[in-house]
This record gives C-alpha cells, sequence and structure tokens, in this order.
C-alpha cells in the first residue's frame, strides 16, 4: 500500500510538471507552420501530385521510415510466429456459433474486404492509406475466425504474400535508385491531381503496403487463435 | 475553458494513469494495459502541438491550391508509424505473457519467483 | 475550433477518465480491455477534432478493432480474473 502511495505521488508530480511545462511552452494552436511543414504544404502537390499531403510525407518525403516501420512489423509477425510454435492446445468446449453469426459474417466478409481495398486505393485522395486498410482487412478474417468453426487461412498463402509484398516495395525504392538517383523517388509520371491514376507511384507503395500489412495481421490473429 | 486544458489534460492525464498502472500492477496483461494507455496519450500529445487554430485537415480537394490555414502535417505521418509499431509491440509482448503462462502457470508477478532477485 | 466542439470534448474527456479508472481498478480482465477499446475510441475522436483524419481513421480501426482482439485471445490464454 505505502509503495503505491509513493507511486503514485511521484507519477502525478511528473505529470504536473510535464503539464506546466507544456502549457507555458507550447501554447494551443498559436504556432504557424514553418520550416519542411511549410514547404510540404505548399509544394507537396506539384512536387509529388497527391492531394493528400499525410500520404506523401509517409510515403515519399519520410518513406525510408515507413520501411522501417514494415520491418520492425515484420519482425514482430515472426518474432510471434516463433514463440507460440511450441505451444500446445488444449482441449476445451468451445460455444457454437448461431446460424445467424455463421450466414451474416458469411455475407459481410466480402464487402470488408471490399472496403479495405477502397481505403488502400485512394489513399493519396482521402484520409486512410495502406496501413488502416490492411488492418480493416485483418479485422475482417477476425470475424470469420470468430465465427466460422471450418475457416483456416492457408498459412504458405499468407507469408508468401507477406514476403512477395516486402520484396516488392524494396524493389519500388530501388527503382528509384536506378532511375532519379534517390532512394524511393517519385520515378513515374505523376498525372493529374485528384484522379485516381495520380501521385506517381504513391498507390502503388500504397497497394504493396495493404497486402503486407493485411497478411502481416491475419498471420498474428492465425497464430494467437491456435495458441 | 480552452483547447489547451482539454487536450494537452487529457493527454498528460492518460500518460500519468498509463505510467502508475504499468508501475503498481499486478497482472502483466494490466501491465501492458497501462504501456497502451501511455502509448495513447503519447500520440495525443504529439498531434495537439501540431493544432493550428482555425485550421483545417492537410487535404486538398481542388488544385491549384490556395495556401490557407492548414495544421501540421509532419506530427501526424509520425503519429500514423507509431500507432502501427505499438500494435506490434503489443502483440510482442502479449505473445511472451502466454509463453509465461504456460511455463510457470501463473500471470501474478507477485508469485512469479524468477523474476525476483 | 468553435465553443460547441470543446464542450463535446469536455462531456467526452470526462468519458476518458472513467474508461481509464476502469482500466485501472477492474479486477475483471475483459471488463479492463473494454475500458481500453473506449479509450483509445474517445483519443480517435479527439484526433478528429484536431483535424487529423488519417490518425484517426488509424486509431479507430488498430486501438479499438485489432488490438481489442489481439487482448482477446491473449485474456482466453491467461485467464479473465486479476487473482489467480
Amino acid at each position: 500500500m505505502i509503495r503505491k502511495i509513493i507511486a503514485f505521488l511521484v507519477v502525478f508530480y511528473f505529470g504536473y510538471i510535464l503539464y506546466s511545462f507544456i502549457a507555458v511552452n507550447f501554447p494551443f494552436g498559436e504556432r504557424p507552420l514553418k520550416g519542411v511543414a511549410a514547404h510540404y504544404v505548399d509544394k507537396g502537390i506539384e512536387e509529388e501530385g497527391a492531394t493528400n499531403i499525410v500520404t506523401s510525407i509517409v510515403t515519399l518525403y519520410r518513406g525510408f521510415d515507413t520501411l522501417g516501420e514494415v520491418t520492425v512489423l515484420f519482425l514482430a509477425a515472426t518474432g510471434l510466429g516463433l514463440l507460440l510454435a511450441g505451444m500446445k492446445e488444449e482441449e476445451k468446449e468451445k460455444p457454437e456459433p448461431t446460424l445467424i453469426m455463421e450466414t451474416t459474417t458469411r455475407y459481410l466478409f466480402p464487402l470488408v474486404l471490399l472496403f479495405g481495398t477502397y481505403i488502400f486505393i485512394h489513399g493519396h485522395l482521402t484520409p486512410g492509406g495502406g496501413f488502416p486498410a490492411g488492418v480493416v482487412i485483418a479485422t475482417g478474417y477476425f470475424m470469420m475466425f470468430i465465427a466460422q468453426k471450418q475457416f483456416k487461412p492457408s498459412e504458405y498463402l499468407l507469408s508468401a504474400t507477406e514476403s512477395f509484398a516486402g520484396t516488392l516495395y524494396v524493389i519500388m525504392g530501388l527503382l528509384g535508385l536506378a532511375l532519379a538517383f534517390s532512394f524511393l523517388a517519385n520515378v513515374m509520371p505523376l498525372g493529374v491531381p485528384n484522379t485516381v491514376f495520380s501521385a506517381g507511384i504513391i498507390p502503388v507503395i500504397y497497394i504493396i503496403i495493404g497486402f503486407k500489412v493485411g497478411s502481416e495481421m491475419t498471420g498474428i490473429l492465425a497464430h494467437l487463435k491456435e495458441a | 475553458m480552452n483547447g489547451g486544458l482539454l487536450f494537452y489534460g487529457s493527454s498528460v492525464f492518460l500518460m500519468v494513469m498509463g505510467i502508475f498502472i504499468a508501475i503498481t500492477g499486478k497482472h502483466l496483461i494490466k501491465i501492458l494495459l497501462g504501456i497502451d494507455l501511455f502509448d495513447v496519450g503519447l500520440n495525443l500529445l504529439i498531434i495537439s502541438f501540431g493544432y493550428v487554430n482555425g485550421g483545417t485537415a492537410p487535404i486538398f480537394s481542388k488544385y491549384p491550391h490556395i495556401f490557407k490555414n492548414v495544421v501540421d502535417p509532419v506530427p501526424q505521418a509520425l503519429v500514423l508509424t507509431a500507432i502501427v509499431i505499438g500494435v506490434a509491440e503489443m502483440a510482442m509482448g502479449l505473445a511472451i505473457v502466454m509463453k509465461i503462462k504456460e511455463k510457470f502457470g501463473t500471470c501474478n508477478i507477485a508469485k512469479l519467483k524468477e523474476l525476483k532477485w | 475550433m468553435n465553443n460547441l466542439i470543446l464542450f463535446m470534448g469536455f462531456g467526452l474527456s470526462l468519458v476518458l477518465v472513467v474508461a481509464t479508472f476502469v482500466v485501472w481498478l477492474s479486477k475483471d480482465l475483459l471488463v479492463a480491455i473494454l475500458g481500453s477499446a473506449v479509450v483509445s475510441l474517445v483519443a480517435s475522436i479527439f484526433f478528429l477534432i484536431l483535424q487529423a483524419p488519417d490518425v484517426a481513421i488509424t486509431e479507430a480501426a488498430i486501438g479499438a478493432g485489432l488490438t481489442t482482439g489481439i487482448l482477446l485471445y491473449a485474456m482466453k490464454k491467461a485467464g479473465r480474473y486479476e487473482d489467480d
């Protein structure tokens, strides 16, 4: 109990210091854009062709970070598979899914996949992009894991999709290095902004990321389900 | 009544409660939930730094666009990365928790003798 | 940001505080996990108010959807109540 009170005091003192420091030094909403942020907002559409500025920062201006992030995701999925590989499934009496759940999810599943596809194809025009799209697709698979008894995606196909998408991402980066002397450069034609076929390699990269994140998250869920 | 009190206050509250739960929690999943709360609070704080009064989202529906009041897009891109890293870290931690449960039969850190030294 | 949205935000922050206390005090891990999902959902609405729709859609899909699913699978293995 005394440890809890001490922890409470220390942590709330930390919070008080943090809040007063922030409130004095960073007045809310009164910092005009400058530096790189102003450049991205001002010139982003001319340079990369995407009307969603956040998208062009994530995939092109800071594209190397995103490649690292995808690598972290891959390592987490692999490590999880490695950790859970030897675990045995205990035989418990599982409740049967009802007929309503089974039928509803069977008809809902293609619509969820379609919605995920819509999000990653329109990533450079509307909010969204590859990461939420992949997670939406994985959530559709999660729904099927819960409601269908016999549903089991092929492990081989999942890891093949994941490796193929990862390799394709690096190849897109190397293509920029070969043609424009910069890793992940925008080498394809920009097109007319605010149409689907625009913004060069941004839609391609987001499609790749969508497939990769979707298969990785589905793999994580499948491993956790079997453990 | 201003936005600074609301958003800075909420994010600092979430961070403080996250650290507190992670320090004093007894169950391993509870500790991971505390880390998750800390994650959400930190993301909210970073996004709040980028807000500009009266600004709109950095998405333009017309081109050529007029350079008007727009919120900072750089923190949004950073947080987009951080959220996805957060779920990867969460899955990894939960896998370790499940392994501990299988090996020692308990998730209560007071009963895990092997954690003490 | 006008006063109506700020008023709504203060109301939502009450939900946030209650959900955080539920995560802290609940002995039932299922309730705690759902409390953390509520926190993620409120944070996603805050992101939308702060004009960050990309982050809002990601937080709603990941924080409130996928993380809850992963935690529930782990909870099935690790036991539902805190005492054992």
